[in-house]
């Protein structure tokens, strides 16, 4: 890939880009309260008393918020603080009715750590994470419902967020996109953080600067709460645009916070927000500091399951796939737990190494499975057909009851019926030929019916041969084992 | 440190949503520069090698489990809200 590079009228420039995530915690409870965290609830009826900020209510940390961000440090190789401190980040809105946001400004929960990027074509970049914090979130307000008057839902008020801001490492939009995803693929593996960037439990502040070749780094501006991958992308694209144009023209970059517009593909700012940067921080007077020794650390690292990047290469190493396959595979955690779930039952099932039917049944997945789910419209967790029945199609292949071309025929009508495979071969009819006598016969046949061609191949033509095989395959309708086919009619053939 | 001025206090108050009265300004600058200038006096002692106290109780954080056993009160919410509609906090419109 080549550097990503806006002209501009006079000048090349160069484009520096770091990413706020905010990444929803996976908890029952809030980060200071009991109430729920669940999704969809009827308004305001998951709110507690500390939630809605009443006076006198206090603030009590939830164990597993804590944990669920150790454990993310720990999956991006960093530096766990066992000392970190809550800070009141104050400013008014209407769906912020502490008046301050719980936060950790000075000392946060995680320090500095590094995302793997993948750009393809096995070409890798370290992006470095700056720190992580806990945070709770604010409720929720909407604008469109009545002319008049905002509505304001605290459900989603004091729900446990981390935020894991980045360092200025990414020099293209894809390199953006490609930091989310797979921060998003490490959190959903780990189960940190749903990753679900349509219901907002992943959104991303995006801080974009330009310079040209060399110079010291530009005035960022911060484009908030940007919801999905693809916006990430555009929105940087758009707004490098923008400030190279300014600059040109002789102008300054103000720091200032922006916001993207997909439908008009530009970025405009939230003057509103100017003056509310100012959010005089302090340590939060309800809350003690943060404190945890080792062994909470290193139980949350033995519960951390197989990484994504460990689980590719060991899919490269010890199963034998090809990277691009490994990779694939493991870039969605369902479709991995999918692919491990089926290769365990075929492996059991037809008695074979793993590493022997890996890549036929990687083949299987990528190919068959994942073409009919895409034209289906489903996602993986949605098939029809299970991996354990996945599984029995590719052992009756492996045991030479059906052939890979019957295989794809009833690989089908699993996929419509939900049925087993033994089922639908036996049902059909469908089971592999082997039989050499009754092959024979259908051979002899076949040579009888068809002079012409055998004296042409006796002539030289030795190509028809293929055409014989397709005759008998289709007396058999397909069911005839092509190895004993190929194994048979040559000797025939030359007399 | 005595370096609190009107506008200052204007600032301050704009952030805190306190309405003051423009001849106000001056008088609490020079009470807040007064209680400044008093707990000022806490930096003449030597702390270098204090560990800064965050609770005068020799008490840890306490944690809670992450059980649910709270919520479900909307009703308890919104009882003392100046206006609610369909169980949401009603407020003036709030735009971007």
């Amino acid at each position: 890939m080549s550097k990503y590079i806006i002209q501009g009228a006079k000048d090349d420039f160069e484009v520096v880009i770091g990413l706020e995530v905010h990444a929803q915690v996976i908890s029952n409870a809030k980060l200071f309260s009991g109430a729920s965290t669940e999704f969809g609830a009827e308004p305001n009826a998951q709110v507690s008393l500390v939630d809605a900020a009443m006076p006198g209510m206090l603030p009590t940390i939830n164990a597993e918020c804590i944990r669920q961000a150790v454990r993310t440090g720990l999956a991006i190789g960093a530096e766990i603080n066992k000392y970190s401190v809550f800070d009141r980040k104050n400013y008014f809105y209407a769906d912020l009715p502490q008046g301050y946001q719980i936060s950790q400004f000075k000392h946060p929960i995680v320090g500095e750590g590094i995302v793997t990027l993948d750009l393809g074509e096995g070409r890798t970049k370290d992006v470095g994470v700056e720190r992580i914090h806990l945070e709770q979130d604010a409720g929720k307000s909407m604008h469109d419902q009545h002319p008049q008057f905002t509505y304001v839902d605290l459900n989603r008020s004091g729900v446990a967020l981390m935020e894991i801001v980045s360092k200025p490492d990414m020099t293209s939009p894809e390199e953006a996109g490609a930091y989310l995803t797979k921060l998003r693929t490490i959190l959903r593996y780990i189960g940190t953080c749903d990753g679900n960037m349509e219901q907002g439990s992943m959104r991303a502040d995006v801080n974009v600067s330009v310079r040209r070749a060399g110079e010291p780094l530009g005035t960022r501006c911060e484009i908030k709460n940007v919801n999905s991958i693809r916006f990430v992308r555009q929105a940087i694209e758009v707004e490098a645009r923008r400030q190279v144009d300014i600059i040109e023209d002789g102008g300054e970059i103000d720091q200032e916070t922006r916001l993207f517009d997909p439908v008009k593909l530009e970025t405009r700012s939230m003057r509103s927000k100017e003056e509310a940067h100012d959010y005089r921080y302090f340590p939060d007077p309800d809350l003690l500091p943060l404190e945890f020794d080792d062994a909470f650390i290193d139980a949350a690292r033995v519960s951390l399951p197989e990484l994504p990047d460990e689980k590719r290469t060991r899919f490269v190493d010890v199963l034998g796939l090809s990277d691009y396959n490994a990779g694939v595979l493991v870039a969605e955690k369902e479709s991995s737990d999918y692919f491990e779930a089926l290769l365990e039952a075929l492996s059991s099932k037809s008695k074979a190494a793993a590493a022997k039917v890996a890549s036929k049944a990687a083949n299987w997945v990528m190919g068959d499975l994942f073409g009919a789910l895409n034209k289906a419209g489903k996602t993986i967790t949605e098939s029809p057909v299970s991996a354990a029945q996945g599984a029995d199609l590719l052992a009756l292949v492996e045991d030479g009851t059906i052939s890979g071309r019957i295989a794809k025929d009833v690989f089908e009508v699993m996929f419509e019926t939900g049925k087993d495979a033994e089922a639908i071969v036996e049902e059909k009819g469908l089971k592999q030929v082997s039989d050499t006598g009754e092959i024979e016969k259908i051979i002899d046949e076949v040579i009888a019916a068809n002079p012409g061609q055998l004296e042409q191949y006796r002539g030289g033509k030795d190509k028809l041969i293929g055409f014989f095989v397709g005759q008998v395959m289709k007396a058999t309708g397909g069911k005839a084992n092509p190895g004993v086919v190929n194994k048979l009619l040559k000797p025939k053939l030359d007399g | 440190m005595s370096d609190i001025d009107k506008a200052t206090v204007a600032k301050i108050a704009r952030l805190a949503r306190i309405k003051i009265e423009d001849d106000k300004l001056e008088p609490l600058a020079g009470e807040l520069n007064n209680i400044l200038g008093w707990v000022e006096q806490l930096s003449e002692v030597d702390t270098d090698n204090v560990e800064p106290m965050a609770s005068v109780v020799n008490a840890k954080l306490r944690w809670r489990d992450d059980v649910v056993n709270d919520g479900d009160k909307a009703e308890s919410v919104l009882k003392n809200a100046p206006k609610a509609e369909y169980s949401f906090f009603t407020v003036p419109k709030v735009i971007e």
